[in-house]
């Protein structure tokens, strides 16, 4: 498993205060998984800590008081995006997330930056 | 016409002020008795109260389902085929109350829910009933006096979670073939529309055996993982995003049953120079078939969101395609006139417009939308988003991630070679589109792109009897097609000896 960018991602104020909630009430870390795909695809999906069980096809983008936060390593080249902000937005959540408060559940916001250099095919 | 929101005086869809959970043919409380409010995204509007269900309701929803499932399993087919057939009926006479009702709480235009939603989901049961009957198991002579026999047997109970795009066409896709195949079903709605699965099984509950398919509604992280990682399932499906699908997966693993995901995609509609060879319907055809990235405000997992158009006709083709859009209506769902209604959610339309943002900071052109859509009046507080153009290059964000909205992303090819790679350069297989006058190109081009399913010469059509599902991330399974029987049951040899004859070995 890649250790090796440990700081790609912050988090919001209200991230952080639904972090502490949810760590109080789960008593243990929480974890993020960036999903990707249909429904609420985009968004992180935040379970018990050690939940989804991660392997080497996933990228640890860093760690928020404690709870790791991971992309899938084909989603994270797809999105090339340095640096991840995790917040809160009011509506539930989607899947099997946890939610971030009442009606609240998590976003993932990314800074917007150029396009890296293109291959040379895609004109 | 307009129809009437569902509860107003006249309208053709009563609602009742709460709602229950639908199990063992009864409506159930949920046991701590806690609910909370549906809304239509047209309004922001309350349309009822629904169950906030806990674990406990899913053990409820199971025992019943696994009190019906022996009498359901040992149905003949015939039987089975009957219940099916009685529930497309129920269906088809309240087609314009199931239409405005999934219209309402989902934001679809009633015009799509006329054709396409409810009508689909009629077909659907009865595709099934005749798949179920017309199944038959194999035997095989293996030697002269030694036959094997094979038989389809139903799994028992399953969990099936569904998503909010199309919550009843969704729900039938996975009841259908779970049903026929002689399966009982615990099925989760998604969160953000619980309430017209509810209006469905309001209408066939009186064709349908108490315990066959049980709705339990409530949040995921509780109820849906409650379900997945039940020992009492023996196979969970799921449609919705990548790591909800691998977390299936992984429960699925861990009990040791079966499992079918289907996860999106990022499709991409390939028109190659020869649409333009002639001003004819087939040039109409095809630039609707570009316009149907706004099909159900582009809320598909088939969504045509990527355009890849020939160079040389890229000018001509766009303008007429900008045309078709800028022609677009958007309102009230309930108008027949209306195209695209509001995106499902606030939270969806946020989500469409950081990235209209994103396709912008990387140097992606607008050409035309961008922004949320003033309706005004009643529904300005509604969730809707301009139908969207974005001109850019397919390493962008725009070109490799699921909007889910009406947000299309346009790009350029030279040749085939270019337009096959472009097409391919995703992490998704769900759909794709290939237009051209060319057969010979149709089918090279189909065969090539690594998508599930490849529309040539056509968009967005679903009948059942089409195998549909994905390759890549898209998923794992198929359905819509008599092949989902196999996903839905298990297979019993039976291997014969006609022999007196010891085998001679003790």
């Amino acid at each position: 498993m890649s250790q090796t960018e440990p700081d790609r991602v912050t988090a919001t104020p209200a991230a952080r205060e639904a972090i502490a909630r949810l760590r109080a009430a789960e008593g243990r870390p929480v974890m993020f998984a960036q999903s990707g795909g249909c429904c609420a695809g985009s968004t992180p999906m935040c379970y018990p800590g050690g939940e989804l069980l991660v392997g080497d096809a996933d990228v640890l983008l860093g760690e928020i008081d404690g709870c790791l936060f991971y992309i899938d390593r084909r989603l994270d080249e797809a999105w090339h995006q340095d640096q991840f902000i995790l917040d809160v937005v009011a509506g539930e959540p989607e899947g099997f997330s946890l939610p971030a408060g009442d009606n609240l559940h998590f976003v993932t916001r990314t800074p917007v930056c150029a396009l890296p250099a293109a291959p040379a095919a895609a004109g | 016409m307009r129809y009437v929101p569902p509860g107003q005086p006249d309208s053709v869809v009563p609602v009742e002020a709460r709602y229950e959970n639908f199990i063992g043919g009864k409506w159930i409380a949920p046991t701590d008795g806690k609910y909370r409010v549906d809304l239509s995204p047209a309004t922001a509007g309350s349309i009822t109260e629904v169950p906030h269900s806990t674990p406990a309701d899913i053990e409820l929803a199971l025992d019943a389902a696994h009190a019906a499932k022996d009498a359901w399993g040992e149905m003949p087919a015939a039987g089975r085929a009957e219940v099916l057939n009685a529930i497309a009926d129920a269906i088809e006479k309240n087609k314009e109350m199931l239409a405005v009702a999934e219209s309402w709480e989902n934001g679809k235009p009633v015009r799509e829910t006329l054709a396409a939603d409810v009508p689909l989901l009629v077909d659907h049961f009865r595709y099934f009933a005749a798949a179920a009957r017309a199944e038959e198991g194999r035997s095989t002579e293996i030697e002269k006096d030694l036959v094997a026999y094979h038989f389809r047997e139903p799994l028992g109970v399953v969990g099936q979670i569904i998503p909010f795009n199309f919550p009843l066409l969704m729900a039938g896709w996975k009841l259908a073939p779970a049903l026929a195949a002689g399966n009982c079903s615990v099925i989760k709605p998604a969160s953000p529309t619980p309430w017209s699965i509810l209006k469905l099984m309001e209408t066939i509950e009186d064709v349908l055996p108490p315990g066959v398919i049980n709705v339990v509604n409530g949040p995921g992280g509780q109820i849906g993982k409650a379900l997945a990682t039940n020992p009492r399932i023996a196979k969970i499906s799921f449609t919705g995003e990548t790591v909800t699908g691998r977390l299936i997966m992984q429960y699925a693993a861990q009990n040791l049953i079966p499992s079918t995901v289907e996860l999106g995609g990022k499709s991409p509609n390939i028109f190659f120079g020869d649409v333009m060879a002639r001003d004819d319907d087939f040039l109409s055809k095809a630039v609707e078939g570009l316009v149907l990235y706004a099909f159900n405000k582009g809320e598909v997992c088939t969504c045509p969101s990527r355009a890849l158009i020939q160079e040389d006709i890229y000018d001509e083709f766009m303008a007429r395609c900008l045309d078709r859009i800028a022609a677009i209506k958007q309102g009230n769902p309930l108008d027949t006139e209306t195209q695209v209604g509001p995106q499902v959610s606030a939270d969806q339309l946020e989500k469409i417009a950081s990235y209209v943002e994103i396709g912008r900071g990387e140097g992606a052109e607008v050409l035309t939308g961008g922004q949320r859509a003033a309706v005004g009046g009643e529904f300005a507080d509604g969730y809707y988003f301009q139908p969207t153009v974005l001109r850019g290059d397919n390493k962008m964000r725009v070109f490799q991630e699921e909007i889910f909205g009406p947000v299309l992303a346009a790009t350029t090819f030279r040749d085939d070679a270019e337009a096959l790679a472009i097409a391919n350069d995703t992490l998704y297989g769900l759909g794709a589109g290939v237009w051209t006058r060319d057969g010979t190109r149709a089918y090279q081009m189909g065969r090539a792109i690594k998508a599930g399913r490849v529309w040539t010469n056509c968009y967005h059509q679903y009948p059942a009897g089409a195998a549909f599902g994905g390759y890549k991330i898209s998923g794992i399974g198929r359905e819509n097609h008599r092949m989902m029987l196999d996903h839905y049951s298990q297979t019993k040899n039976l291997l014969v000896s006609y022999s007196n004859k010891p085998l001679g070995l003790f």
